[in-house]
């Protein structure tokens, strides 16, 4: 699993560190998406796919 | 007038239905059945608004989610045939300055980011101990006092009142006066001058606020916006919005969640007993977003304007044209949610539509959920015997705000 974010299009919903936060983090000062692992280790991929559909700002991009 | 010729050249005839439609009071929880028939029949349609008016209401989840995520559909509430809420928003909107909530694209990430630095994730989960305490404390006077108890005003106001007080820098003393207004604000059918007063009051103490900040700040929410205004970003109206709309937004909309929530536990005991007994904080999570979709408290619809035709749902969405999301009737779609009419806290309930969806989606909605994922579990916890003090039919619902909840909820344990 391939994993990007768009931080221009993010709008700092936290949703992607509620549904997986070893692999993404958001900016102290305004919550924009960080992305902590790019390619997340399989354990991870339901969550990843969970933080991508809760995304408000479809900001997450997965390649599988 | 205009409105009708728009009206005919769209086809639409004399026997479009009124918006917003009442719920039946024998099923409080519940959307308004005409609206769930309507989703029945297809996930978009029009209604007709207070100002005659013909706008798409959107009942179906896949729709609503779809649209909420689409650039085509603004929430510029300048921009001719936007749906207005009432005759005040429509008479202020060239008064009120921009803010996160009618602003589009570039202009909304940047009041947006100025906005989410108390609410992230983990600043957030940094808030838990003190929530904790604020509802310990409430808890505690409330075994104190006398019974039967209303649980609106011990419990389900003081929580995020005080919360956000805190993080916003708000004094706490003040929360009479921002309660008082903020509930005026939120009248579903303000008048033009109604609302503009008690607008106007909160907005010149959010101004006096950000400037008293200015010279003095500390380590909050209008402190940083402050900052914002000094730095030159920003001008003082426009933090005082935006720090309004914070205050009446951080406190109102949790305290009817946590108010209607209880009651819809105390309705559902054995899901309140499943909730009561459980440690797993993923249960408790997914219980909270159950209990949003369930009881979707924004009433009277997510307001938008399409900017450019929209196909979706078999139907056109013209330019020009406005677009109510509704969240109830969204949350009780039938093909997102099985049974939707059953509060089921066991069920899958992520991506319910409670905080909307979107570019716009809740500011504070982490907020919202640690101070939900606090306060209920502790409730049932330490009250286990709390009960209802008056009949059901009793209980008075607020049919009329803007948000959905209760006005008081007594009870005895």
């Amino acid at each position: 699993m391939k994993v990007t974010v768009d931080q221009d299009k993010c709008v700092s919903s936290g949703q992607c560190v509620l549904n997986a936060g070893d692999v993404f983090d958001q900016r102290d000062d305004d919550g924009v998406v960080i992305l902590l692992i790019d390619s997340p280790p399989s354990e991870q991929a339901a969550n990843v796919r969970n933080a991508a559909a809760a995304c408000p700002a479809l900001a997450i991009d997965i390649e599988e | 007038m205009s409105d009708t010729l728009t009206a005919n050249a769209s086809g639409v005839t004399a026997d479009v239905p009124e918006y917003p439609m009442d719920r039946d009071a024998r099923c409080p929880f519940a959307p308004p059945p005409q609206m769930l028939k309507m989703n029945e029949a297809k996930p978009l349609s029009r209604v007709r608004i207070w100002d005659g008016s013909t706008p798409w209401l959107i009942t179906g989840h896949a729709v609503a989610r779809e649209l909420f995520a689409d650039s085509r559909v603004s929430v510029d509430d300048r921009r001719d045939g936007f749906p207005h809420w009432n005759e005040h928003m429509l008479s202020t909107v060239h008064k009120r300055p921009r803010s996160v909530f009618t602003s589009d694209a570039e202009e909304h990430t940047r009041f947006r980011r100025m906005l989410s630095k108390p609410f992230t994730f983990k600043r957030v989960e940094g808030l838990r101990p003190a929530i904790q305490e604020v509802t310990d404390e409430c808890i505690d006077s409330i075994l104190t006092g006398p019974q039967p108890a209303d649980m609106v005003a011990k419990l389900a106001l003081p929580v995020p009142t005080r919360v956000i007080s805190e993080m916003l820098g708000v004094p706490y003393e003040d929360h009479e006066f921002f309660q008082h207004h903020a509930n005026v604000g939120l009248a579903r059918y303000a008048t033009a001058e109604e609302g503009q007063k008690g607008a106007m009051s909160l907005h010149q103490y959010l101004i006096d606020l950000v400037k008293k900040k200015m010279e003095e700040p500390s380590e909050d929410a209008v402190s940083d916006l402050a900052e914002r205004v000094t730095a030159g970003e920003i001008s003082v109206k426009e933090a005082a919005q935006l720090g309004t709309g914070l205050l009446i937004a951080g406190h109102e909309t949790t305290a009817n969640m946590i108010g209607i929530g209880i009651l819809a536990l105390l309705e559902n005991p054995e899901q309140a007993a499943l909730l009561r007994d459980s440690d797993d904080p993923k249960f408790i999570a997914n219980a909270v977003e159950e209990l949003m979709r369930y009881l979707s408290i924004i009433q009277t619809g997510q307001r938008r304007i399409a900017v450019e035709d929209i196909e979706i749902g078999g139907e056109t969405i013209r330019a020009g044209e406005g677009i109510i999301l509704d969240l109830a009737p969204a949350n009780w779609d039938g093909e997102a949610y099985p049974d939707p009419d059953k509060l089921d806290l066991a069920r899958d309930a992520g991506q319910q539509l409670g905080f909307g969806y979107g570019r716009h989606q809740c500011v504070g909605q982490q907020l919202a959920r640690a101070e939900m994922q606090i306060v209920f579990p502790t409730l049932l916890k330490r009250i286990p015997t709390m009960k209802l003090a008056i009949p059901f039919e009793e209980v008075p619902f607020k049919h009329d705000r803007l948000a959905y909840g209760v006005y008081e909820l007594p009870v005895t344990w």
